[in-house]
């Protein structure tokens, strides 16, 4: 960009090269634990960490190199989507893989999905 | 270029098809179907890491609404497979105790996987003869 120090466009462009390594780090770390966890759930605890984290700090790079509003409003729109189109995808992997049988019992502390006869109490709950 | 951002650049890259390979290798093995959509999940992320590495290299920013697009979108994969894997049983929620449905999937797993191995044919490897998602 025209106008800027030099120093700045230096600081700058080393934000940059640090946020990329950065978050293809958690993008690697993410694909090691994705083959190498025994389960789903701890396959899905891998898999989050670039969807969120991974993802800012890539697209945080991405601003600090192209440096122009607009450009930065629209990385804070693919944030914003990410976060909350995520979550849903997660909630509804883990529970089909609780109602599909792939979570042992006696690794859960807590049950809060039983279905029968407590279901009344929990109105609202998970319903389809 | 500054040299300690070609540097970065190249170890992202690295990085990147790194990830993006044993997510693939996930997505091969398996073995249940909610693997496959968790390891494709990583897959999504590593396009869109890709994206954004290809944009902050060049400062280019016309592909910057692929990675809207696909921020928007890389969910409904996911979502659908589990719907399906998720197929509940005409008696579900009626009678029903803490834990059944787990109980119940397991052992479901269980004939299901004899099942699948009782099908095992020598000369055909098709997978096995019903359609369901597992």
């Amino acid at each position: 960009m025209t106008g800027e120090p030099a120093w700045v466009t230096a600081v700058l462009d080393a934000l940059a090269a640090l946020c990329l390594v950065l978050g293809a780090f958690l993008t690697l770390s993410a694909g090691v634990g994705v083959l190498r966890f025994e389960n789903v759930l701890a396959r899905m605890h891998a898999v989050t960490k670039p969807q969120v984290l991974g993802l800012i700090l890539l697209l945080l790079a991405v601003a600090a190199r192209v440096r122009s509003w607009p450009v930065v409003a629209m990385l804070a729109l693919v944030v914003a989507f990410q976060l909350v189109t995520s979550p849903v995808a997660a909630h509804m992997v883990g529970r089909a893989a609780y109602r599909t049988g792939k979570i042992r019992p006696e690794d859960l502390d807590v049950d809060e999905l039983p279905h029968g006869d407590d279901e009344n109490e929990n109105a609202g709950g998970p319903s389809a | 270029m500054d040299l300690v951002l070609v540097v970065a650049v190249v170890l992202a890259a690295v990085m990147l098809v790194a990830a993006a390979t044993l997510a693939v290798v996930r997505v091969e093995r398996g073995p249940s179907m909610l693997d496959r959509t968790v390891a494709f999940d990583v897959l999504t992320t590593t396009l869109v890491g890709a994206v954004a590495l290809e944009a902050a290299w060049s400062r280019r920013t016309e592909t910057i609404p692929i990675l809207v697009v696909l921020s928007l979108v890389g969910f409904i994969g996911s979502v659908a497979i589990s719907r399906f894997a998720a197929r509940e049983r005409p008696e579900e929620g009626t009678g029903r105790r803490r834990g059944d449905a787990a109980v119940e999937g397991a052992e479901r797993n269980e004939s299901e996987r004899l099942d699948r191995e009782a099908a095992v044919d020598t000369e055909h490897h098709g997978g096995s003869p019903d359609g369901e998602v597992r």
